[in-house]
């Protein structure tokens, strides 16, 4: 019988690091089912028969977050052999909240001070024993950074596991609200075992509207309520918290002394700079710069023109050295298919379709490490957190974190790794706000589409650029307060009460671990959709009839293939943007593989094969079958509507549930399909003054879309998602 | 009726009743603000909200309308 063992503690406690010192590699990370909440189990190292379960970084055991609700149905439901609880011996009298709602739980338990090394620098005292005694439950004395105390921690927390004596109770409220307790305790009925009876208790007595789903019968406790609330003048939820709190100021005193001397900390000293009224936004904005400049402008581009054009292109030369050319992978594999005289169709399949795909998958991987190394640093230093506490005021208003900033700002290079950069986002709602909004704001590879546009319809005039970020910031404004007051997002409550961690330099090894988690999931979660829809899309490309008979194509008979047909029967339900053509259809649908892709498919279609990057060759063309305000609706749709697959494979592992990604990918489109309707109708009625059925339905979309933008909202008060079922 | 709201940077106050309910109030004490406490406003946020407060020996940060729920001497 292996031994589950649960760590639990606060966020920013070094938890991460001891439960990666306790497990070194045997990890295995997922999600709790059906929500975005990481699952990190690991096997206790030199003990295969110990499992350790990383549990969500929690401050209490209220219902009010996604992480909370599911720490503690994990608790309930899954009872764990024992406990081990982290807590920071430098912030000991919060980080003492949760572990006096651990111990109401009957586990036994452990507790682990952490950080005694710098304890032993400021000067600070804890004393184990007392803390023991007043607590009732062991404590011991750790560094999880230095690794002291480790294997102390683990030994007892095993041998307390192997005991299965429950946890004894020692701490105590005032006598008033102990006597309701005991009431309640009274009327719980036989379904709760005795040791677990107390926690219950306090949680009806708290009025927390998920506890019920634990219970088969449910007291009606409502009169012990009432008089507890009148007694007190005060909310039973708030009389609980306030317990709490005095009994660890009761005996934070005796159990800690403080140096008197009180220096001022580095973290203060670095602190007072950084977030400092004055100096925070350029610091803030030269952060940002040397994250973008380093993940996308210079080391990440090369990394993805390496993997893109490179491994997965026309190879690519060791040390920049011509002479030392290595060839691309497809290269090798058509000379290894040539070699053995393979099929062209397979031949085809395999370099256009499966290869291209994987490189899809893995060519935005080099650029995706960079930037989780700065992410990983910037979160564990302590820094993340203060750029939420920056920018807050700037996003909260269109219902995002101050954190968005980031994956927005990426994702105006790349929206794939943008995507991912919003797993540091903690709150649930916000976070799917942002993988749903950050790929408006145009990437490198929906430039060539805007000098396309610009050049062969606006004689490259110098707003359309400027145009189409103000259009993909407009888009992530509106779709913000929109989406906030939708059932989907109304949900749950979200206030922004945040902890600012104390600054410190993060280990190396825990820097590399979350960049090589974060790489690994987005290929194992996102390949499986990138790689099947490149392969369809090759099909539909590479197929078609010529001369009444059906088989595959060279590139140069796009207009042939699958694809052109289904351009031919989604070209009507383009009309009413202004862009009605076949050929704008087949090329908007190959965007989907890449957005450059756009340009290239117009190179084929009117007969150029290859044409440059801004496809100048073919402005002419272009110009002669599109109206300027078409072409405009036809760039809008381009920019908001679904992104490439590779986008699509980020979000789907980001949102880790399919309705949310086809909400997304549904909103997208949609989004897309209004705006350029509106740009489309609106603009020929400026310019041209036709007025017909198209120009009322923009009118009503826009007066509808102004009332979406404008209605009034709720926040709510319980969290909607159901996690009862969380095991 | 004084609110942390009003308090100026540099100033400590003892939290005297806190006022609301529901999510952001659990929350609020959750992190530790609770009756009797003794709150020191650090600074604003470079944009003017949210501030920075040190609470029970750490440093939290929160919303000046969150702030008005707090009522202190």
């Amino acid at each position: 019988m292996a031994i589950k063992i649960a760590l639990a503690g606060n966020p920013n406690c070094g938890k991460t690091t001891l439960f990666n010192a306790l497990t070194g590699s045997n990890q295995f990370v997922g999600n709790w089912p059906g929500v975005t909440v990481e699952k990190k189990e690991g096997k206790l190292k030199g003990n295969k028969e110990v499992v350790i379960m990383d549990l969500p970084g929690i401050y209490s055991l209220s219902p009010y977050t996604l992480e909370e609700v599911v720490a503690r149905n994990y608790l309930i439901n899954e009872r764990p052999d024992a406990i081990l609880n982290i807590v920071d011996g430098t912030n000991i009298e919060r980080n003492l909240y949760l572990s006096t709602q651990l111990m109401e739980l009957g586990i036994p338990m452990v507790m682990a001070v952490n950080m005694i090394d710098i304890l032993e620098k400021t000067g600070d005292k804890i004393h184990i024993d007392k803390l023991c005694k007043k607590l009732g439950c062991e404590v011991v004395e750790i560094s999880a950074l230095k690794g002291t105390g480790i294997q102390k921690a683990a030994d007892r927390v095993i041998e307390l596991a192997k005991q299965k004596q429950s946890m004894k109770l020692v701490h105590a409220f005032a006598p008033e609200v102990e006597a309701r307790i005991e009431q309640v305790i009274d009327l719980i009925g036989n379904d709760i075992p005795e040791e677990q009876k107390r926690f219950f208790a306090i949680k009806l007595i708290e009025k927390d509207d998920k506890i019920a789903d634990q219970m088969k019968q449910v007291p009606d406790i409502q009169n012990i309520i009432s008089l507890m609330e009148k007694e007190f003048d005060d909310d039973t939820e708030s009389i609980i918290t306030n317990e709490r709190y005095d009994y660890i100021s009761s005996i934070i005193n005796e159990c800690c002394t403080k140096n008197k001397e009180k220096k001022l900390t580095t973290s203060d000293k670095i602190d007072r700079i950084v977030t400092n009224r004055w100096f925070a936004l350029p610091i803030f904005a030269a952060v940002m710069f040397l994250v973008y400049y380093v993940s996308v402008t210079t080391v990440g581009s090369w990394a993805t023109d390496w993997a893109n054009d490179g491994v997965f292109g026309e190879g690519w030369n060791l040390f920049g050295i011509n002479s030392l050319h290595i060839k691309g992978v497809p290269e090798y594999i058509e000379a290894g298919l040539n070699a053995i005289g393979c099929a062209d169709w397979l031949r085809s399949l395999i370099i256009d379709g499966i290869v291209a795909g994987v490189g899809a998958i893995l060519g935005f991987v080099p650029q995706m490490l960079v930037l989780f190394i700065f992410l990983a640093f910037l979160e564990a230093c302590g820094y993340m957190a203060r750029v939420a506490f920056i920018m807050d005021r700037i996003f909260r208003k269109f219902g995002l974190s101050g954190k968005s900033f980031i994956p927005m700002l990426i994702g105006s290079g790349c929206g794939v790794p943008g995507i991912m950069a919003s797993r540091t986002i903690e709150n649930d709602r916000d976070r799917k706000m942002t993988i749903m909004t950050t790929t408006f704001i145009p990437c490198s590879a929906k430039m060539p589409i805007i000098a396309l546009i610009a050049g062969a319809l606006f004689g490259g005039a110098w707003w359309v650029a400027p145009s189409a970020y103000f259009v993909g910031v407009a888009a992530i404004i509106c779709s913000g307060i929109i989406l906030k007051k939708t059932k989907m997002f109304a949900g749950d409550p979200a206030p922004f009460v945040m902890e600012l961690p104390a600054y410190h330099m993060p280990t190396v090894s825990n820097v590399l671990r979350s960049m090589w988690e974060r790489g690994w999931s987005f290929i194992k979660k996102a390949g499986t959709i990138i790689l099947l829809s490149t392969i369809i899309l090759w099909f539909l490309m590479s197929f078609g009839w010529v001369d009444g008979s059906f088989g595959m194509l060279e590139a140069e008979q796009l207009d042939s293939s699958i694809l052109a047909s289904l351009g031919n029967v989604l070209a009507p339900i383009f009309k009413p943007l202004g862009w009605g053509e076949w050929k704008m259809a087949v090329a908007a649908v190959t965007g989907l593989i890449a957005k450059e892709n756009v340009v290239g498919t117009f190179g084929i279609l009117f007969g150029f094969g290859e044409v440059a990057e801004d496809g100048a060759e073919i402005w002419g063309m272009l110009a002669g079958s599109l109206t300027a305000v078409a072409a405009y609706s036809f760039l809008v749709f381009n920019l908001l509507c679904a992104p490439c697959f590779a986008a699509m494979g980020a979000i789907k592992r980001e949102m880790n549930n399919k309705k949310w990604f086809w909400f997304a990918i549904g909103y997208q489109t949609i989004l897309a399909y209004v705006v350029a309707l509106c740009v489309y109708q609106i603009g020929t009625l400026l310019s041209v003054g036709t007025f017909g059925v198209g120009t009322v339905v923009a009118l009503l979309l826009i007066i509808g879309f102004i009332y979406l933008l404008v209605r009034p909202y709720q926040e709510s008060k319980t969290l909607k998602v159901n996690v009862a079922s969380v095991k | 009726m004084r609110t942390l709201r009003e308090v100026v940077c540099g100033q400590s106050v003892k939290v005297k009743k806190l006022t609301g309910e529901g999510p952001v109030k659990r929350r609020i004490m959750d992190m530790g603000i609770t009756k009797g406490v003794e709150v020191y406003v650090r600074k604003v946020a470079p944009l003017g909200d949210p501030i920075e407060v040190t609470v029970r020996g750490y440093e939290l940060s929160l919303r000046k309308a969150d702030a008005a729920m707090i009522e202190v001497e």
